[in-house]
């Protein structure tokens, strides 16, 4: 076994483990700490397969954003878990039969007979000035800029309706406009008054 | 040492540069650490004449040995884990905070060749270490279960989240203009026959305007220091940590503002480069300084930056920190990359010809 295999086989076993505990961990906090490690060693397996670009961008949106996001809703939600239980027995067949059909799908799909090393040759080895970003970009921008620009359109249409949804009026929210409070002056706060000194 | 030469060539070829590399990260850590301790001093010091006071000067001459005895006293103090407190967590938040605030130096060009990692996507492994950095403070809020931890938590995660964009989109600009995200060939770049008005600092002002904030936010300095707020929420997420769980802590937050202030330095102010470089007297007259001098001496500027900030404003509020980063920042940004990105297509002169 090769060096470079025992790592695979390492990160993959850290996947495995922490992918399962996702779903079995009582505590949310805990199974999206286990999503974490999950997308830390899944990028791990990307930087081994020579994908670094998407490697580093893995832990950069989805470690570095999305999951702290996460972490933030979900650390300040109380969450009982005893409702979330309910109905554990009474729902198992029918879960156990929607996961055995999503594995089916799923060995269908990427199955040994469609993923074989006879089916696809091994990529070569690149050197070590090889831009995995470049050539991205390059492919990106070129053979791909319409799914690239309309997958670009949507997001923006994704953020202009979730700005809108808090776009609302709210009376009750108290609110200082900071250029108000930026160009105030000494002579809107202080009124200067002379009086006469008090006597007796 | 026959004998050890002969050790050292019967070690397998893998274990030699194994060793290599320890050795090589030992030989950034080490003067790292160093620098941070004496980071600290410089602070207490700076911040002390600032406030007409001289500061530490008991230990040792003028207090010179003063971090050493902070770091031998919190060694020997106990780390207490509170009785409620997530435990595992609790103890893995600062060796979180302390990773990737050692490791974003794996990349960093200390001059032309010394780079322990020369990766071609060395600004965006950067990029992602500074952001998982966040969970030590996020997880130690948590782990602690006390309230406010927690709040501190809270702010510092929404507080790093804003200004990651900002400062992830100055560094956008930072790659349109270098057109590499190597951090050397950032750097080589910025070479010029202007000297130090060929960096990157005066095509991209608002950019590196932007990054430096960002910067002292992303570290949780004052003025944005919200997440430890002691006036507000007495210590913020390391409240409940003593010993050198919270030195873990201390030691992160002076290694990332060292970090930040050394990206500055590359990716704005030419880095290794000689601010006269190209200039008819002053150029050939300081050639002979090494590039590394220059690089330490600019990111001792922007060390001092931090310090004198820190001395000089008072804490931002909460809202209106989440307005500068939001409505401020991020749209200066956008509108920047654009200008640098019609820069560069029609080659400016100067500095994308």
């Amino acid at each position: 076994m090769t060096f470079e295999k025992f790592i695979f086989y390492v990160l993959a076993a850290v996947l495995i483990i922490s992918a399962t505990m996702v779903i079995t961990r009582k505590n949310p906090v805990h199974a999206a700490l286990s999503l974490i490690l999950a997308f830390v060693a899944s990028s791990g397996i990307w930087l081994l397969a020579e994908a670094e670009f998407l490697a580093i961008v893995l832990v950069l949106v989805y470690v570095g954003a999305v999951m702290v996001l996460f972490l933030f809703v979900l650390m300040m939600l109380d969450i009982d878990v005893a409702t979330l239980r309910a109905g554990f027995i009474k729902m198992l067949p029918l879960g156990i039969l929607m996961a055995i059909a999503m594995a089916a799908e799923l060995i269908l799909v990427v199955g040994p007979e469609n993923f074989g090393l006879d089916k696809f040759a091994a990529p070569a080895r690149h050197a070590a000035d090889y831009s995995n970003t470049e050539e991205l970009g390059g492919v990106l921008y070129t053979v791909y800029m319409y799914p690239f620009e309309i997958a670009a359109v949507i997001l923006l249409v994704a953020i202009i309706a979730a700005i809108g949804l808090t776009m609302r009026r709210r009376p009750d929210s108290k609110y200082l406009d900071p250029a108000n409070q930026v160009v105030v002056k000494r002579k809107d706060r202080v009124r200067m008054v002379s009086m006469d000194a008090e006597k007796g | 040492m026959e004998f050890f030469i002969g050790l050292w060539e019967a070690l397998p070829d893998g274990l030699q540069t194994v060793i290599w590399i320890l050795l090589k990260i030992i030989a950034i850590i080490l003067p790292l650490m160093i620098c941070v301790a004496y980071y600290t001093y410089a602070e207490r010091k700076v911040i002390g004449y600032m406030q007409v006071r001289v500061g530490p000067n008991r230990v040792g001459p003028k207090g010179w040995l003063q971090p050493i005895a902070d770091a031998v006293k919190l060694m020997f103090k106990e780390i207490i884990i509170p009785s409620n407190a997530n435990k595992a967590l609790f103890l893995i938040a600062p060796a979180i905070t302390l990773g990737p605030a050692l490791a974003a130096w794996a990349v960093f060009p200390f001059d032309e060749e010394l780079v322990l990692a020369d990766i071609n996507a060395g600004l965006l492994y950067i990029l992602a270490l500074t952001s998982v950095g966040v969970y030590g403070v996020i997880i130690a809020g948590w782990a602690s279960n006390s309230k406010y931890a927690f709040l501190g938590a809270m702010r510092s995660a929404a507080q790093i989240v804003a200004y990651e964009i900002a400062m992830g989109f100055a560094l956008v600009g930072v790659l349109v203009a270098a057109g590499s995200l190597n951090l050397g060939d950032i750097v080589r770049a910025q070479s010029g026959n202007g000297g130090l008005f060929s960096w990157f600092w005066l095509p991209l002002l608002p950019l590196f305007g932007v990054y430096v904030i960002s910067g002292v936010a992303e570290t949780n300095r004052a003025p944005f220091d919200v997440a430890e707020g002691e006036s507000e929420i007495v210590a913020g997420f390391h409240i409940d940590y003593s010993g050198m769980a919270f030195a873990a802590f201390f030691l992160a937050e002076y290694a990332n503002m060292i970090l930040i202030a050394a990206l500055s330095a590359i990716m704005f102010m030419g880095g290794w480069l000689s601010p006269f470089q190209g200039w008819p007297i002053l150029g050939p007259l300081f050639d002979w300084v090494p590039g590394f001098v220059w690089l330490v001496l600019k990111t001792g500027l922007f060390a001092f930056l931090f310090l004198w900030l820190r001395a000089t404003f008072p804490r931002y509020r909460y809202d209106q920190i989440m307005r500068l980063g939001w409505k401020v920042f991020i749209p200066i940004t956008i509108v920047w990359i654009a200008v640098v990105g019609l820069a560069v297509v029609y080659q400016l002169p100067w500095w994308f010809d």
